[in-house]
């Protein structure tokens, strides 16, 4: 039940859900206290997050840099737009590689599910033509594909 | 990571990301993706140059015409990164779980006192 979906919807999203064995409270609490933020949000194994920066608050910025301990690393920042306390959060943030990614527009939403919560976010990809341009590569058979094509490649990577 | 970061790079361009999706559908001489553009051909030649830098698209001679074509290998990079976030992010929230528990304990302690 706790299993992560990430599917693609209409021409630009992408939403992604998690049940969580805690309270909706407590799962948003985790998603915007800075303290919280840096137990969990770390990425692959070995990664940590030096700097987490965050405003929480409408029109407030924040900024995570994460870091693999060999020189390694990379940052993301954003906006926050609305913050509705425990069921919704909005904000748009942007990866630094260094070059800014796309802004990713993203929403936020825990809802009360049976003793837990179902947290469900949206993107939404800065247009039609980046999903166009993924699509045109087999993308339509769903992204679960080039998941099945990354843990091979993956797998492979570590045999 | 290298080409990843000019992949996004090309793709931060309204003009580019147009190109592409022209693209999508097929291949396409740099006249016939200069059409739709109030835009000299050498400001689109340049636009082609950067996405054919990042790999996202090839060029194929036939004749004294370059048909232009998307790189599946480009593309399929930025599928990856997808696919990378789905992991990054399942191990994130497999943390969070952890972390949760924590909150609970705490919650718990704090209603006994």
């Amino acid at each position: 039940m706790s299993k992560l979906t990430l599917v693609t919807e209409g021409d630009t999203h992408v939403v992604v859900k998690r049940h969580f064995a805690a309270t909706p409270e407590q799962v948003y609490r985790a998603h915007t206290e800075a303290a919280l933020i840096q137990q969990w949000m770390l990425g692959p194994e070995g990664w940590t997050m030096p700097v987490c920066i965050n405003d929480a608050r409408p029109g407030g910025g924040f900024r995570y840099e994460w870091s693999n301990g060999k020189g390694g690393g990379f940052h993301i920042t954003g906006e926050f737009l609305e913050l509705a306390p425990f069921s919704r959060i909005v904000h748009v943030e942007r990866m630094h590689l260094p070059d800014p990614t796309p802004d990713n527009h993203i929403v936020t939403t825990f809802i009360a599910d049976g003793a837990g919560t179902l947290m469900t976010m949206r993107m939404t990809l800065p247009s039609a033509e980046v999903r166009a341009a993924v699509l045109a590569t087999g993308m339509e058979h769903g992204m679960e594909a080039s998941y099945q094509r990354l843990e091979s490649t993956m797998s492979g990577a570590n045999s | 990571m290298q080409s990843l970061d000019s992949a996004f790079f090309a793709l931060s361009d309204p003009t580019r990301r147009a190109i592409l999706a022209r693209l999508a559908q097929g291949e396409a001489t740099a006249m016939e993706l200069a059409e739709p553009f109030d835009m000299s051909q050498p400001a689109i030649s340049r636009h082609i140059k950067v996405l054919e830098g990042a790999g996202l698209i090839g060029r194929r001679a036939e004749g004294t015409k370059r048909h232009c074509r998307l790189q599946k290998r480009g593309i399929e990079s930025m599928q990856q990164w997808l696919a990378m976030m789905h992991e990054a992010m399942s191990r994130n929230y497999d943390r969070l779980d952890g972390v949760l528990a924590g909150m609970q304990r705490e919650t718990r302690k704090g209603k006994q006192r």
